[in-house]
């Protein structure tokens, strides 16, 4: 299973918890654990993608392992850890006032 | 008469709804909803009261929209893809070179007077979207932006926005929005073709060409529906009204402290009876000094008097946004506004007096207003 960390804005909107578990057939890349997750919670299509490129929103940031892995693309293998659900995918808002 | 009054209002960081019986003395304020999120704009189907819908906007991700059916009880997400029909297309950047049409957010909803699940969307960058299954998917009638001029348009401070969106009550087919900055915009056969409707209006100090067809930062324009070819528009600097549906405007600025503001209101059941809140300049965004006052003409513009009684008469330097005012339709006209301090005031005597319905909310960016049948 593939954990899956979410921001407070995206868990209100997907009314889940912080974490969540998906599953993922592997090739486990950041696009399939987006598919997936959008799939899961349709609601947030368009929200950490944009709805037609599906290039990721400029404020949004990957994290895994301690690393940005916001500019790796999106086809790359995750982690290890986070193939092994050691480690979650983390969502982030970028850094930003308001 | 209805049974009492439901205000919708959206904030920098959720939406609120207040609710008051038919004397709108007291009243209840929700928790926030979409608490985190900007909500532009919230506004009930006339067709169906229980029908609302809500624009839930980030800088960090992005659009959705809310539809509840039970009157803000409960809320669904609906479609939330805006998609500008075809390529988009330049339009003038802040700096005068070509800029890409990108959508940012939905401005305003403006659901139709007659179905509850057709609603036109009012976005930025500036273009009309329409729904006609209850918000699950949106077209853009590109006709708008289409038209000519479009890449001759340039965003305002806030953003290249389509803010006003007004139906006319005789005649299905007729629309008219405004964008900022380009202008007033007319379609008399249902969103397929437009017309700019601008002359008269005078941008002397922020247009090369004072009279230009497009590019007038129009902030708000309102309509009696009484009388739907009478528009009253407050302008970046300057108030104004057309009498035959936009096709000639004049100043009715008349003694107002400053011309400059952001909402314009009329009374409902005074198809002359115009509100407007000044503010001091395009660069001091708070009242004349430090004076909340409501103006409220009798005459449809040019004798304007202060309405005080009630809000603050010194240190208050809040701003009050485009979307931030409403009237009800009781008998007794209530008109409502709200305040980037986070202040909404009501009053239940159309102006006379008024009263604070919440003082401490996040900065207000829309006020509307249901009576409950």
């Amino acid at each position: 299973m593939i954990r899956v960390v979410l921001p407070a804005h995206l868990r209100t909107l997907a009314r889940t918890e912080r974490e969540v578990t998906l599953d993922v057939a592997a090739p486990v890349t950041q696009s399939a654990v987006l598919d997936a997750l959008e799939a899961t919670y349709p609601v947030l299509r368009g929200t950490i993608r944009d709805h037609a490129t599906l290039k990721r929103r400029p404020l949004v940031r990957f994290y895994a392992c301690m690393e940005d892995i916001s500019h790796e693309p999106p086809e790359t293998p995750l982690p290890d850890p986070v193939i092994a659900g050691t480690e979650p995918f983390i969502i982030i808002g970028a850094m930003a006032g308001g | 008469m209805g049974s009492g009054v439901r205000v919708l209002i959206g904030t920098r960081k959720g939406a609120f709804i207040a609710t008051s019986d038919e004397k709108r003395e007291s009243w209840e304020i929700s928790d926030p909803l979409f608490a985190g999120w900007e909500m532009y704009h919230l506004k009930g189907s006339p067709a169906d009261p229980d029908r609302i819908y809500a624009s839930q906007s980030s800088g960090w991700f992005g659009q959705k929209i809310q539809r509840s059916d039970d009157g803000g009880k409960t809320w669904e997400p609906v479609g939330s893809e805006f998609a500008y029909d075809g390529v988009p297309g330049t339009h003038q950047w802040y700096d005068g070179t070509p800029h890409p049409w990108e959508f940012a957010r939905v401005w305003h909803l403006e659901p139709s007077l007659t179905d509850p699940d057709t609603v036109y969307a009012g976005v930025e960058d500036a273009a009309l979207f329409k729904t006609t299954d209850g918000g699950q998917t949106w077209s853009e009638l590109s006709g708008l932006r289409g038209h000519g001029s479009g890449k001759h348009w340039a965003p305002g401070a806030g953003g290249m926005c389509l803010h006003s969106i007004v139906l006319d009550p005789s005649d299905p087919d007729r629309i008219y929005i405004a964008i900022s900055a380009a202008g007033a915009f007319r379609t008399d056969d249902g969103g397929v073709t437009w017309k700019p409707i601008n002359k008269g209006l005078k941008s002397n100090w922020e247009l090369p060409d004072p009279d230009a067809d497009v590019g007038h930062c129009v902030h708000n324009i309102a309509m009696h529906p009484s009388k739907p070819g009478v528009l009253f528009m407050q302008k970046h600097w300057d108030v104004m009204r057309t009498d035959d549906a936009g096709e000639n405007w004049t100043e009715i600025s008349g003694n107002l402290p400053s011309d400059f503001g952001f909402p314009i209101a009329v009374h409902a059941h005074e198809p002359e009876t115009v509100y407007v809140v000044p503010i001091k300049s395009d660069s001091e965004h708070f009242p004349p000094d430090g004076k909340l006052r409501v103006y409220r003409s009798r005459a449809g513009g040019h004798e304007w008097e202060a309405l005080t009684n009630g809000l603050p008469q010194e240190n208050c330097y809040v701003n009050v946004l485009r979307d931030s005012m409403a009237v009800d339709t009781l008998d007794s006209c209530g008109i409502y506004f709200g305040t980037t301090g986070g202040q909404v005031y009501a009053s239940n005597d159309s102006g006379d007096s008024w009263q604070a319905i919440a003082r401490d909310l996040p900065s207000v960016v829309s006020v509307e207003v249901q009576v409950l049948p």
